[in-house]
C-alpha cells in the first residue's frame, strides 16, 4: 500500500536544498547583470523643479541614467490601479519614476544603471534633485481634517468612502437596552520579509523575448503587467518567481516601479539588469499596513447579545491606491468574526497621507477589524459584569446556522457567507487549553506575590481561498517522474511538499517521484497569485482535480494494454495493478510510454511506443479521437466564494507594577482551517503568524515625524521580535472541513497574526483594570496610561476582577522539552 | 567626493570552507558581497546590511561574525566558513536526497526549523558555533542562543526545537566519530576588526 500522505506531518522536500546553501533567491541570480540603483525622494511632499545628473556621469562603470522624461509610451504613464472599485472615486497611482511631484519619502525619482551596485549608488549620491516643498499630510487626524491635500484633486484626502449595511442600525441602537461607544486606534506595521523585493530581467534580443525573475507573490501578474507596459505580446514575456525569502503580502502588489523599469532598461540596453532592494528601500518605498482610527457604537441586551453595531473607521492608505481598497473592505466585513451582529452598518473613509502606500500585510485588514469587535465584546462583558467568554459565546453563529449569510459583500465582490465552523467547540477547547475557569485563582495567587497578571481572549473568522481560480498541470514521464505545475508562487509555505502530498495520495505514487513547480509562467501561464491564505485551497484543489484526470487517463490506457476493466485497476506505489491480483501490472512510466505513440526510439522506454513495436488495431488511429498524446492532466479550481476558517486565541500576560514592562506568560491558539494537508506546516504557519502578531501588538510601529520622515527605517529601530520576544505558542486544532471544495481545505497562512493585538489588549486591560484602546502598546505608553488612570483622567473598568481568593495556579510558561 | 573612476583593486585571499580563494576587489567590498558575488557562494544571505538581522552570519576562525559588517580585506588570511562549508564538516552526513548536512542542518530539516529559508544560513552558522561552546543547552539557553538572529516566518519555536535536536544529533555523531573534535572549534588565528564583531543590538 502507498503510505498515507495527505494529512501527514512529513518533512519538507525543499529543505535539504535550502539548508545547504542551494536556495536560488533573486539576488543569487544574474551574477553578471548590470545593477540598478535609485535616487529616491528625501521629501514627503514636493514638486520637482530640476534634476542635474552632470556629476554622476563621471563615475566609472555608469551605463545609463534615467528620469521620467526618458520614459517612453506606457512606461511614462501612471502605474495601473490593480483593483478598481466603484467607491474608490479618487484612486491615484504613482509613476515608475516621479514625474513632477513626489508624495512620500522614498518615491523613486532617478534610475541609475551601472556595472556594479556600489558604483550605481555612488552615482546616485552625485545626482542633485531640486524640490519645492509642499505641505505634508501625516497621520489619520491630519488627513481627515483636510487642511492640506496629498493630491490636489482628491478633496478631503478621501480616496474612497464606502458604506455597507444590513438591517436598520438606527432603530436597533435606539431600542437597545444598553449602548456603548468605543474610540479605537491601531498603528502601522509592515510585512518585512527577510528578503526584500527584487527583479532581474534578461532581454533576448535575437528572439525579441523577455524573461523576468521577480521576488513576487504573483508571476502571472507581473508578466501581464510588464507586457502591457512594454507593449510586448504576452507570448514574448515570461516571469519566474525563484525562491522567495518571505512575502507576507507586500510582494502581491505589482508591478512595482522597479518591475517595470528594470525590464524596460534591459530591453533598451540589450543587457541583463538586476535590482535587489536594500532594507532602507524596503522601509520607505514598498508598503505598510494596519493604520486605522475606529469608532464603534454597539447596542445590546441584558444578556450581552448584540442588537446593533455601527462602525465608522478611517483608514490610512498612504500616498497612492494601486491595490485599491481591499484592506478596508476586509476590515469592514471580517470585523464581524464568529458573531451575529444584529443590524450592522460599517462606514469607512480611505484617506491619503504623504507616507508609504498601504497594501495587504498578513491578515490584511482583519487584525484591525478583530481589534474593534473584540474590544467591543470585552466592553459589553465589563458593562454587564459577565464573563468575557460567555458574552462571546452568546453571540456566536451556531454550527446548525451554517451556511450563514451576513448579507454583505466580501472583498471578492461575492456574498459574505460562512460555509462551516464550530465556534462553541473552538471556545470550549480554548478555555480548557488556557485554563480559563481557573484563572481568577491564579490571579489571586499572583497578586499575593505582588504581581499583576491578566487574561485576554480574541476570536476571528478569516475568509480564505478567494478566487477567481488556480490551475494544476500534471505530466508523467516515461521514467515515472511526476511533474506538477501550478502558477501561484511560494514564499516559504512548503508548497513543494504539500502539493506533492496531494498528488502522491491521489495518484498512488511515492512522494519522492513528485516534483512541484510554482510561480513559473512557462510551466503554468494561468494563475492569480499567493495571497488571502489561498494557495492550499486553490492550487491544492486544482492539483487534486488535475491528478484525478491524469489518473483516469492512466487507468484507461493501462486497462486497454492489460485487457482488463478500468474499474478493476488501482495504482499503488507508482504501479498500475489489478485489485487483488497485483502481478497483472504495469508501472506508470510504461503507461506514459504507451500514451505517446512514437516514430523515433530515443531510448529503450521509447522503443516500446514506436510504430513497429507490438500489435495495434489498424482501423484505429494511434491517438484516439478524444485523446491527446502524453500522460497529462490539467484542471482548474474556481469556487463560487471564499471558504471561512476561524480561530480563537487566549493569552496570559504579566505587567510589571513598576516598569510597566509587558511579558506574555502563555499564548494559546485554537485553529480551524478545515482538513489539514500537513499539520507540521500548518502549525509552522500559526507560529509565524502569532510572532508577527506579537510584533504588531507590542513592538512594531512606523514612526513618522510631522514632515513625513520615517524615523525608524532600519532593523535597529523598527523592533521586529527576536526569539526573546516571542512566547512559546501552545496550539491545538479543530478540523471542520469546508463543504465547498473537494479536499475540505480552508486557508491557514494568515490566521496566526489576526487576533493577537486584540488578545494582548484584552489581557493587559484585564491586568490593569482600565481600558486599552490603542495598539501597539509599549511599556512607556502603559506607564503613561497608569498615570492618567491614577489622576482619574482614565476611568477604571466597571467590574475589574482581581483581589480574589487563592487556589491552584494553571500551568504557565512551560515549553515541552523536545 | 572620491572619484570612483580609478577605484583601486586589491587582491584579497580568504580561506573559505577550507580552500584559499582570491579575488580582486575594492577596499570597500563587504565580506558578504565578496562571498556572494565574487566567489558566488550565494548561500550566505543579506537581510539588512546593518548587522542587526544576522542572516549573513558566517564563521570567521570558528566564531560567528556578520559578514555585512566586515570588509573582505579584513578577512584576508582568515578562515571563513559559510553555510556551504557546514556540509563538509566531519559530522555531516548525506541525507536521502544526497545533500550532506551537519547536525544543525539535519535538525532544522527534522523540526521544520525553516520556512522561506532566507534567514536560515545565519541561524545554522550561529547554532553550529554555539553548540561547540555549549553542547547540551537547556531550552532557555537554546532560545537565548538564537536571539541575535531575526526570522520573520517561523516564530522561532521550531528553531528552538531544532537547536535542542541538533545537540542530540551532534552527540550521537560524536560517538560515531570516536569523539572527534567538531568543525568550528579551532581557535581564532588573528585579530578581527572590532566593527566585525557584530551581533550586539543596542
Amino acid at each position: 500500500m502507498t503510505t498515507q500522505m495527505f494529512g501527514a506531518p512529513i518533512r519538507r522536500k525543499e529543505d535539504p536544498r535550502l539548508l545547504t546553501g542551494g536556495g536560488r533567491y533573486l539576488d543569487d541570480l544574474g551574477q553578471h547583470a548590470l545593477a540598478a540603483a535609485f535616487v529616491r525622494s528625501p521629501h514627503a511632499h514636493a514638486r520637482i523643479t530640476d534634476i542635474d545628473v552632470t556629476d554622476a556621469v563621471d563615475v566609472g562603470g555608469i551605463v545609463a541614467i534615467y528620469t521620467w522624461e526618458d520614459l517612453p509610451g506606457k512606461v511614462a504613464e501612471p502605474l495601473p490601479l490593480l483593483i478598481p472599485h466603484p467607491t474608490l472615486t479618487h484612486g491615484r497611482t504613482g509613476y515608475a519614476l516621479a514625474r513632477d511631484e513626489v508624495n512620500h519619502v522614498g518615491e523613486p525619482v532617478v534610475m541609475v544603471v551601472a556595472t556594479d551596485r556600489y558604483l550605481a549608488e555612488d552615482a546616485c549620491q552625485r545626482i542633485r534633485v531640486d524640490y519645492e516643498l509642499l505641505p505634508v499630510v501625516v497621520g489619520i487626524e491630519n488627513a481627515r481634517d483636510g487642511a492640506h491635500l496629498v493630491h490636489e484633486d482628491a478633496p478631503g484626502n478621501v480616496a474612497a468612502h464606502m458604506v455597507q449595511e444590513t438591517g436598520d442600525v438606527e432603530a436597533a441602537l435606539a431600542t437597545a437596552p444598553h449602548t456603548l461607544t468605543l474610540d479605537l486606534a491601531i498603528e502601522r506595521s509592515a510585512c518585512m520579509p527577510m528578503e526584500g523585493k527584487g527583479v532581474y530581467a534578461r532581454w533576448n534580443d535575437e528572439d525579441g523575448e523577455l524573461r523576468i525573475y521577480s521576488s513576487t507573490q504573483t508571476s502571472t501578474g507581473v508578466r501581464a503587467a510588464v507586457a502591457a507596459k512594454l507593449e510586448l505580446p504576452l507570448a514574448k514575456v515570461e516571469c519566474i518567481a525563484p525562491d522567495v525569502g518571505g512575502g507576507f503580502g507586500v510582494k502581491i502588489m505589482h508591478p512595482w516601479p522597479e518591475e517595470v523599469l528594470v525590464p524596460w532598461a534591459a530591453r533598451l540596453l540589450k543587457r541583463e539588469v538586476k535590482w535587489a532592494e536594500d532594507r532602507r528601500e524596503h522601509f520607505i518605498s514598498s508598503a505598510h499596513e494596519r493604520g486605522q482610527l475606529q469608532k464603534v457604537t454597539v447596542g445590546f441586551d441584558d444578556e450581552g447579545r448584540v442588537l446593533g453595531l455601527d462602525v465608522k473607521f478611517w483608514h490610512d492608505n498612504g500616498a497612492y491606491t494601486p491595490y485599491g481598497i481591499i484592506v478596508p473592505i476586509i476590515t469592514s466585513t471580517q470585523l464581524l468574526g464568529p458573531y451575529k451582529p444584529g443590524a450592522y452598518r460599517c462606514e469607512f473613509w480611505s484617506l491619503y497621507t504623504n507616507t508609504v502606500l498601504v497594501t495587504p500585510y498578513r491578515g490584511a485588514g482583519r487584525p484591525q477589524g478583530v481589534f474593534a469587535m473584540e474590544r467591543t465584546m470585552d466592553a459589553i462583558a465589563d458593562y454587564l459584569d459577565l464573563d468575557r467568554a460567555e458574552v462571546r459565546s452568546r453571540n456566536f453563529i451556531l454550527p446548525e446556522e451554517m451556511p450563514y449569510d451576513h448579507g454583505l459583500l466580501f472583498q471578492d465582490g461575492r456574498p459574505l457567507k460562512y460555509d462551516s465552523g464550530d465556534f462553541p467547540a473552538s471556545l470550549d477547547k480554548l478555555k480548557k487549553l488556557v485554563g480559563w475557569d481557573d484563572f481568577e485563582a491564579y490571579r489571586a495567587e499572583a497578586e499575593a506575590e505582588g504581581r499583576k497578571v491578566g487574561l485576554g481572549i480574541g476570536c476571528y473568522v478569516e475568509g480564505t481561498g478567494v478566487g477567481p481560480y488556480e490551475g494544476g498541470h500534471i505530466t508523467i514521464e516515461t521514467s515515472g517522474r511526476v511533474n506538477v505545475a501550478t502558477g501561484l508562487t511560494t514564499q516559504g509555505q512548503g508548497h513543494q511538499t504539500a502539493f506533492a502530498q496531494i498528488v502522491a495520495q491521489e495518484l498512488g505514487v511515492p512522494i519522492e517521484d513528485v516534483h512541484v513547480t510554482t510561480g513559473d509562467t512557462r510551466k503554468m501561464p494561468y494563475a492569480v497569485g499567493t495571497f488571502a491564505s489561498r494557495a492550499a485551497v486553490m492550487s491544492g484543489n486544482a492539483i487534486a482535480l488535475a491528478t484525478r484526470n491524469v489518473k483516469a487517463k492512466a487507468l484507461r490506457i493501462a486497462a486497454d494494454a492489460l485487457e482488463v476493466s478500468e474499474d478493476d485497476l488501482e495504482i499503488v506505489d507508482g504501479v498500475v495493478q489489478v485489485k487483488g491480483a497485483p502481478t497483472t501490472s504495469m508501472p506508470l512510466g510504461t503507461v506514459a510510454v504507451l500514451s505517446n505513440p512514437l516514430r523515433y526510439a530515443f531510448d529503450d522506454a521509447a522503443k516500446a511506443a514506436t510504430q513497429f513495436a507490438g500489435t495495434f488495431d489498424p482501423d484505429k488511429p494511434p491517438v484516439a479521437d478524444d485523446e491527446e498524446p502524453g500522460l497529462e492532466g490539467r484542471d482548474f479550481y474556481s469556487p463560487t466564494q471564499a471558504t471561512f476558517a476561524n480561530g480563537m486565541h487566549a493569552a496570559i500576560v504579566e505587567t510589571d507594577p513598576v516598569t510597566a514592562e509587558i511579558r506574555i506568560l502563555r499564548y494559546c491558539v485554537i485553529h480551524d482551517c478545515g482538513t489539514m494537508i500537513n499539520p507540521m506546516i500548518v502549525e509552522g504557519q500559526v507560529h509565524g503568524g502569532v510572532a508577527q502578531g506579537v510584533g504588531g501588538a507590542l513592538y512594531e510601529r512606523m514612526a513618522y515625524d510631522e514632515s513625513g520622515q520615517l524615523l525608524n527605517a532600519s532593523f535597529m529601530d523598527f523592533l521586529m521580535p527576536y526569539a526573546s520576544e516571542v512566547p512559546h505558542i501552545e496550539a491545538d486544532h479543530l478540523e471542520t472541513p469546508s463543504p465547498l471544495n473537494p479536499l475540505g481545505i480552508k486557508g491557514a497562512g494568515e490566521a496566526g497574526c489576526i487576533p493577537v493585538s486584540a488578545v494582548i489588549a484584552s489581557a493587559i486591560e484585564d491586568a490593569e483594570g482600565f481600558p486599552i484602546t490603542s495598539m501597539p502598546i509599549s511599556p512607556v505608553e502603559l506607564w503613561e496610561l497608569r498615570q492618567r488612570h491614577e489622576t482619574g483622567e482614565l476611568p477604571s473598568l466597571r467590574h475589574h476582577h482581581g483581589q480574589h481568593q487563592t487556589a491552584a495556579a494553571p500551568s504557565r510558561d512551560q515549553e515541552p522539552t523536545a | 567626493m572620491t572619484d570612483m573612476t580609478t577605484e583601486q583593486l586589491l587582491d584579497v585571499t580568504v580561506n573559505v570552507n577550507g580552500v584559499p580563494r582570491t579575488a580582486s576587489v575594492p577596499a570597500r567590498r563587504l565580506l558578504s558581497d565578496f562571498l556572494r558575488h565574487d566567489l558566488q557562494l550565494t548561500g550566505t544571505h543579506v537581510g539588512c546590511e546593518h548587522g542587526v538581522c544576522g542572516a549573513c552570519t558566517v564563521l570567521v576562525d570558528g566564531k560567528p561574525m556578520r559578514s555585512c559588517l566586515m570588509f573582505a580585506v579584513t578577512a584576508q588570511d582568515h578562515r571563513v566558513t559559510t553555510v556551504e562549508g557546514l556540509c563538509d564538516a566531519p559530522d555531516a552526513r548525506p541525507c536521502a536526497t544526497g545533500e550532506r548536512m551537519n547536525p544543525v542542518q539535519q535538525a532544522f530539516a527534522e523540526c521544520h526549523g525553516l520556512q522561506c529559508g532566507f534567514c536560515t544560513p545565519g541561524f545554522l552558522t550561529t547554532v553550529t558555533a554555539y553548540l561547540e561552546e555549549n553542547p547540551a543547552p537547556t531550552q532557555d539557553e537554546a532560545r537565548e542562543a538564537i536571539s541575535g538572529n531575526l526570522c520573520r516566518c517561523t516564530g522561532y519555536q521550531n528553531i528552538v526545537k531544532s537547536v535542542l535536536r541538533a545537540a542530540e544529533i551532534r552527540t550521537e555523531r560524536l560517538g560515531e566519530d570516536g569523539g572527534e573534535a567538531g568543525y568550528a572549534a579551532a581557535p581564532a588565528a588573528r585579530h578581527t576588526s572590532s566593527s566585525a564583531n557584530g551581533g550586539e543590538r543596542a
